[in-house]
C-alpha cells in the first residue's frame, strides 16, 4: 500500500494585519482584533499584541496557535533573562532573540508574521520587521499580515522613508508627533478594512513612550 | 536463518515512529457543540450521535463531561480521541486534588492545558482529531473557550464547533446579550440546535443541554426537539429538483 498522504494541514491562516511606526521618543504598535479561518470569523475580539518587556511590544499575525506558542516562548525566555541579569531585555536584544527563535524552527516554521516595536536603550523609537523564518531588519515603520500589501505602500508615501542605501546613513525614524502617528495608524486600518476581508472589527493601538505604555481602541468595519 | 520476524512494518525507515501509529483520518465522530455564557454560568448543548462515516452507529454518546469542580468540556470529532483526552484530564485533576491545598484548577487553566496538549500533538504530526469547547465558572468569573485539533484557541461569549460555526454563530451574534436568564439561554441554544438538526446531515434529534454554575454541573436527560416539516417546499421535494435545496 503506497504511503498515505496527510489529509490535514498543520497550518491555518487566521488573518489580520499589524503595523508599527517608530518616532523620535515614542513607538506606535497596532493590530486589528479579528480572528478568522477560511471565510468564517471565529471571534471579533482577539488581541494580536503581546508585551514582551517593559519597552518592547510585539504584534503578530498568521497562524494563531504558532503565534501564541511564540509569544509564550519569548515571555519565558525574558523571565529567565531577568533572573540572570536583574534587568529588562532591551528592544534590540529581544529583536535578536525573536530572530533566533524563528530560525530555530527553519524546517517546520512558526507561521507567524511579526513586527516588534519599542524604545531602544536611549529612549528612541525602534521597529523591527520579520518574515516567518527570522530574517529581520531595523526600520522606521512596517506592516505585516493580510492587509500589509494595502498598508505598506501608503505608509511609504506618508512617511517618506529615505533610502537605506544612502550615505551617510539616515535616520528612518519619523519626525511626526505621537498624535499624528496614531492618527495615521487609524487612517491606515480604516482603509485596509475596506478592501481586505480579513481585517476589521476593532483596532487595538499600543503606544510606548517615556511615560510608559498606553492602550487605545477604535471600531472598524464588521463586514 | 530467521531468528525473529521483524516487528517493524515495512515503512519504518523513520525508526521507532512508524507512520502506522499516526492519525490519518477520524473514524467515529461527533458533530457540533454549541455553548454560550449566561447570567449564572455557561450553557452547552450537543447531540448524542456518534457517526461512522455516513452511518449513524452510536446514538447514546455523551459528548459533554464535567472536569473537576469548575469546568465543562464538550467535544466534536473523533470520539476515541475525546475519551483519551478525558483520561489525560482525569490525571490532571487527580494530581491537582492530591495537593490538597484548597486550590483547584479553574476553566482557564484547563483550557490552557488542553491547548498545549492539542498543539503539541499537532507538532508531532499526530493530532487528536477534536474540536473542544471548555466552559466554566470560578469565583464568579465566567469563562468559555475553544481549541481546535491544530491548536487554534480563543475565548468568547459564545462558541461552536464544526457546522455550529456556520449555522449557530450567526444566530448567537444576533440574539446573544449579557445576563441571559437560564430560560432564555436554553431557548437560544435550542434555536441553534434546531437549525443544525435541519441542515447538518450528521446531527440527530437526541440532545443534552449541560449547565455549569458556581453550584456545580448538571446535565439534562436526553430529549428531542420539535420540528416542523409541513413547509410546502418539503412536500414532494423532488418537484423542483433543478436548483432546489
Amino acid at each position: 500500500m503506497p504511503k498515505q498522504q496527510a489529509n490535514w494541514s498543520p497550518y491555518d491562516n487566521n488573518g489580520g494585519s499589524c503595523v508599527a511606526i517608530a518616532g523620535a521618543d515614542y513607538c506606535v504598535i497596532a493590530a486589528d482584533t479579528r480572528m478568522s479561518t477560511g471565510y468564517n470569523i471565529l471571534t471579533r475580539d482577539y488581541s494580536k499584541i503581546c508585551k514582551l518587556a517593559d519597552k518592547c511590544v510585539m504584534a503578530s499575525s498568521g497562524f494563531q496557535a504558532d503565534v501564541k506558542a511564540l509569544q509564550k516562548h519569548l515571555a519565558a525566555r525574558h523571565l529567565i533573562y531577568q533572573h540572570q541579569h536583574n534587568k529588562q531585555m532591551s528592544c534590540p536584544a529581544m529583536a535578536q532573540l525573536l530572530s533566533n527563535t524563528l530560525y530555530y524552527k527553519r524546517f517546520f516554521p512558526y507561521y507567524s508574521f511579526n513586527v516588534l516595536g519599542g524604545l531602544d536603550n536611549e529612549g528612541k523609537g525602534c521597529v523591527f520587521t520579520y518574515d516567518a523564518v527570522g530574517s529581520y531588519e531595523k526600520v522606521g515603520y512596517s506592516s505585516q499580515g493580510s492587509g500589509s500589501t494595502l498598508i505598506m505602500p501608503f505608509l511609504d508615501n506618508q512617511l517618506k522613508s529615505p533610502s537605506p542605501l544612502l550615505l551617510p546613513v539616515q535616520d528612518a525614524v519619523t519626525p511626526l508627533a505621537e498624535a499624528e502617528a496614531v492618527d495615521l495608524v487609524k487612517t491606515v486600518f480604516a482603509s485596509a478594512s475596506e478592501r481586505d476581508i480579513y481585517t476589521g472589527d476593532k483596532l487595538e493601538i499600543v503606544v510606548i513612550n517615556a511615560d510608559g505604555i498606553r492602550r487605545e481602541y477604535m471600531d472598524l468595519r464588521k463586514d | 536463518m530467521n531468528f525473529m520476524a521483524s516487528k517493524q512494518p515495512e515503512n519504518s525507515l523513520l525508526g521507532p515512529e512508524s507512520d502506522s501509529q499516526r492519525t490519518l483520518y477520524p473514524y467515529v465522530t461527533g458533530t457540533s457543540v454549541v455553548a454560550l455564557k449566561y447570567k449564572d454560568g455557561i450553557l452547552m448543548a450537543a447531540d448524542m450521535g456518534g457517526s461512522y462515516g455516513s452511518t449513524l452507529r452510536y446514538k447514546n454518546v455523551e459528548r459533554m463531561k464535567a472536569i473537576g469542580k469548575h469546568s465543562l468540556l464538550g467535544a466534536s470529532g473523533e470520539i476515541s480521541d475525546f475519551q483519551e483526552i478525558l483520561r489525560y484530564l482525569d490525571e490532571l485533576i487527580l494530581y491537582d486534588n492530591m495537593w490538597d491545598d484548597g486550590n483547584s484548577l479553574g476553566p482557564k487553566e484547563v483550557h490552557n492545558y488542553l491547548t498545549r496538549v492539542m498543539y503539541n500533538r499537532r507538532n508531532k504530526f499526530n493530532p487528536l482529531w477534536n474540536s473542544l469547547v471548555l466552559g466554566g465558572i470560578k469565583n464568579g468569573q465566567k469563562y468559555l473557550g475553544t481549541v481546535s485539533m491544530i491548536g487554534v484557541n480563543f475565548e468568547d461569549n459564545h462558541v461552536a464547533t464544526g457546522f455550529g460555526n456556520h449555522l449557530a454563530r450567526p444566530i448567537l451574534r444576533q440574539e446573544w446579550h449579557e445576563n441571559l436568564s437560564f430560560e432564555d439561554g436554553v431557548r437560544l441554544l435550542e434555536k441553534c440546535m434546531r437549525v443544525l438538526l435541519y441542515r447538518d446531515r450528521s446531527a440527530i434529534n437526541k440532545l443534552q443541554i449541560a449547565k455549569i454554575t458556581e453550584e456545580g454541573m448538571t446535565i439534562s436527560q436526553p430529549y428531542s426537539l420539535k420540528t416542523y416539516w409541513e413547509f410546502s417546499a418539503f412536500e414532494n421535494p423532488t418537484q423542483g429538483a433543478v436548483g432546489s435545496w
